[in-house]
């Protein structure tokens, strides 16, 4: 009982490291980039090829897919992204799914159709007692990464000069603007970041979500869930949502295997229907 | 969004068309706007020839007329009421999953199994419609992804009534009306979904020129104007997102009743996000759109398939992503605009001769 629910937050958090930057695009610029979970699999299939080609440690592999994964997030962003603010949702949509179509093909055409196998480092592949519970060594590296990354989140948008800029240009993009804050700069660095995130979400969780050429279809619906449901307003949505698509998740698929995802997509359309704007959104909120 | 050419592009003095008080004035330019365009007939006419001329391609003109039914319902939604929705397969494979469990265990009469997918999918639609108009655009895309979601998973695990994964077969359709049974070359089938796209066709196009469809387009440009206006927007959007649902489920029926078998992927993502596309490529908003766009995609799909078997997905990305850079309306306007004109031109040279 105790180790599903573990295994639920693990997973959550996991989703909130790949869904964050998610959460930034739709509330900052009110883009619907289906596309984000293309740079999770950028990540994730480089940690495979840099573990498997070239032997390097699991542990190097994730800050080299935040930087890729950041990389390619702000070339895309200033190449094509940037175009795109300003059009209507269905442009934005048919534009991130063909970027999705792309990367899938891509991706299948380089590295073949099956799924791509992570073996972790020796460290991470045992299982640790904590208050009796047994866990998993690496569901716990993962929580522990996790954790560490919503902190330090929380501490730049709190209380760094980015972090408010972010948060004003959020709250209201023209003011933001008319107070002589660059928001076109803002949002390419936020870009860049919650792509990296993205990509080191993917690097961390290829073993767990399963790393094939589907991967940014197959999570497409997670992230936006994680964000729909969390709200775009502040960062505690979204991780709030996390938690409980992942413990919903874990749990319904344990308990009734038989229902499959059913249970998730039952208890996102109850929460949209309670708070279609959002767990913690005020109502006029985009 | 779009720009439509039925409103913009024809020759109307703006006195005619503003001035609500000179009623015979409106009635004739709405009966103008009503009637048929050449083109029109043309389309319908060449439709018609491809059943003599094609004999050896039905099965992909039969590919074509579902498509262009499932994108002429989604076209209802996204260019009259400007719904876009991101799950519209839901209710195509309803529609074919009802058909094809009412074959089988019900009576295999193809008619009444389209009646009856109709009558599921509308059901359907018209609960879930009231999912749909709450919250924002992303709220909204989101509840139309999860519901076509939900389905796909309860049809993928409730193995013992739709097949799961291995699809639902078994089905032997009867002969349409107890007449024309269904050939291996595809050739009843084509007819009766021409048909059956024709009938629901005449009936749309009846309907968007309807009061009905002019509030749709009235709640599409502006929701807040519409309802001070004395819309009903609510009401008209469960209206709309209804028989759009009973339009798809009909294409999904269809699929079944031709192909007699029903596979998962009538649910699948892939298939709404075909359906937009199809959409941007014939352009929304005059109903010919969902039907010029499926016959350029479905010939696009089988061009690229026989040279690429594989990687028709990147293509298709690749244009999509084409698409939407140059800009939907820059590449589509041209030929759109040329297409009005020739018809303008022949219904006024008609007119003339008539003289």
């Amino acid at each position: 009982m105790l180790t599903i629910l573990f295994d639920g937050i693990a997973y959550g958090m996991l989703l909130f490291v790949l869904a964050c930057g998610l959460a930034v695009t739709l509330g900052l610029m009110n883009f619907v980039n289906l596309a984000h979970g293309a740079f999770a699999m950028a990540g994730g299939y480089l940690t495979v090829i840099l573990m498997n080609g070239y032997g390097v440690s699991f542990f190097w592999c994730l800050p080299a897919a935040f930087l890729v994964a950041a990389l390619l997030g702000a070339i895309l962003e200033r190449t094509l992204y940037r175009h795109l603010y300003d059009r209507s949702h269905l442009d934005q949509v048919l534009f991130s799914v063909g970027l999705i179509f792309i990367a899938i093909s891509a991706v299948d055409f380089f590295m073949g159709a099956r799924q791509q196998i992570v073996t972790l480092p020796e460290i991470l592949r045992g299982r640790v007692d904590i208050f009796g519970v047994p866990v998993g060594a690496s569901r716990l590296f993962i929580i522990g990464m996790c954790a560490l990354i919503m902190v330090a989140l929380q501490y730049v948008l709190a209380y760094t000069r980015f972090g408010s800029r972010l948060r004003a240009a959020v709250d209201d993009g023209r003011v933001a603007r008319g107070l002589g804050i660059n928001v076109g700069a803002v949002f390419a660095i936020t870009f860049a970041v919650g792509s990296g995130l993205a990509g080191l979400g993917g690097a961390l969780g290829a073993d767990i979500l399963g790393l094939d050429p589907t991967f940014p279809l197959r999570f497409m619906i997670y992230f936006l869930i994680v964000v729909t449901v969390g709200g775009t307003s502040s960062i505690t949505g979204p991780f709030i949502a996390s938690l409980i698509l992942g413990v919903a998740d874990v749990a319904g698929k344990y308990y009734f295997p038989a229902a499959g995802s059913f249970v998730i997509y039952a208890v996102t359309v109850g929460l949209l229907l309670w708070r279609p704007y959002g767990l913690l959104a005020r109502e006029n909120a985009r | 969004m779009n720009d439509k050419p039925t409103n913009e592009d024809r020759p109307v003095s703006p006195q005619v068309a503003s001035s609500g008080v000179d009623k015979s004035a409106a009635v004739r330019l709405i009966a103008r706007k009503n009637a048929w365009n050449p083109l029109e007939i043309v389309f319908w006419l060449a439709a018609l020839a491809s059943v003599f001329l094609l004999p050896k391609s039905y099965l992909l003109l039969n590919d074509i007329a579902i498509l262009a039914l499932f994108a002429l319902s989604l076209d209802l939604l996204l260019g009259y009421a400007g719904i876009l929705s991101l799950g519209h397969a839901a209710f195509f494979g309803l529609g074919a999953y009802a058909a094809g469990l009412f074959s089988i265990h019900v009576s295999a009469e193809p008619v009444t199994g389209l009646l009856v997918a109709a009558v599921v999918a509308g059901i359907v639609g018209f609960l879930s419609s009231f999912l749909v108009l709450r919250g924002s655009d992303l709220t909204r895309l989101m509840i139309t992804l999860g519901v076509a979601l939900m389905l796909l998973e309860a049809a993928n695990q409730a193995r013992s009534v739709t097949g799961g994964a291995d699809g639902l077969s078994g089905m032997i359709m009867d002969p349409v009306l107890g007449q024309f049974p269904f050939d291996l070359w595809g050739k009843t089938a084509y007819i009766y979904s021409l048909t059956v796209l024709f009938v629901l066709f005449l009936i749309a196009r009846r309907l968007v020129r309807s009061p009905f469809g002019l509030s749709l387009t009235a709640i599409k440009g502006n929701l807040t104007r519409a309802t001070t206006a004395g819309v009903n927007s609510n009401r008209r959007l469960v209206a709309v997102y209804t028989i759009a649902a009973v339009y798809a489920g009909i294409a999904g029926a269809l699929l079944a009743q031709t192909s007699q078998f029903v596979s998962l992927d009538v649910l699948a993502f892939q298939r709404s996000a075909d359906g937009l596309l199809v959409l941007v490529i014939g352009g929304t908003g005059y109903l010919y759109g969902g039907l010029i766009g499926a016959v350029i995609f479905k010939i696009m799909h089988d061009t690229i398939s026989t040279i690429t078997p594989q990687y028709w997905l990147f293509w298709l990305g690749l244009l999509l992503v084409i698409i939407v850079m140059v800009g939907r309306d820059r590449i589509f306007a041209g030929p759109r605009r040329a297409v009005t004109w020739v018809g303008e031109r022949t219904a006024w040279l008609l007119r003339r001769g008539e003289r």
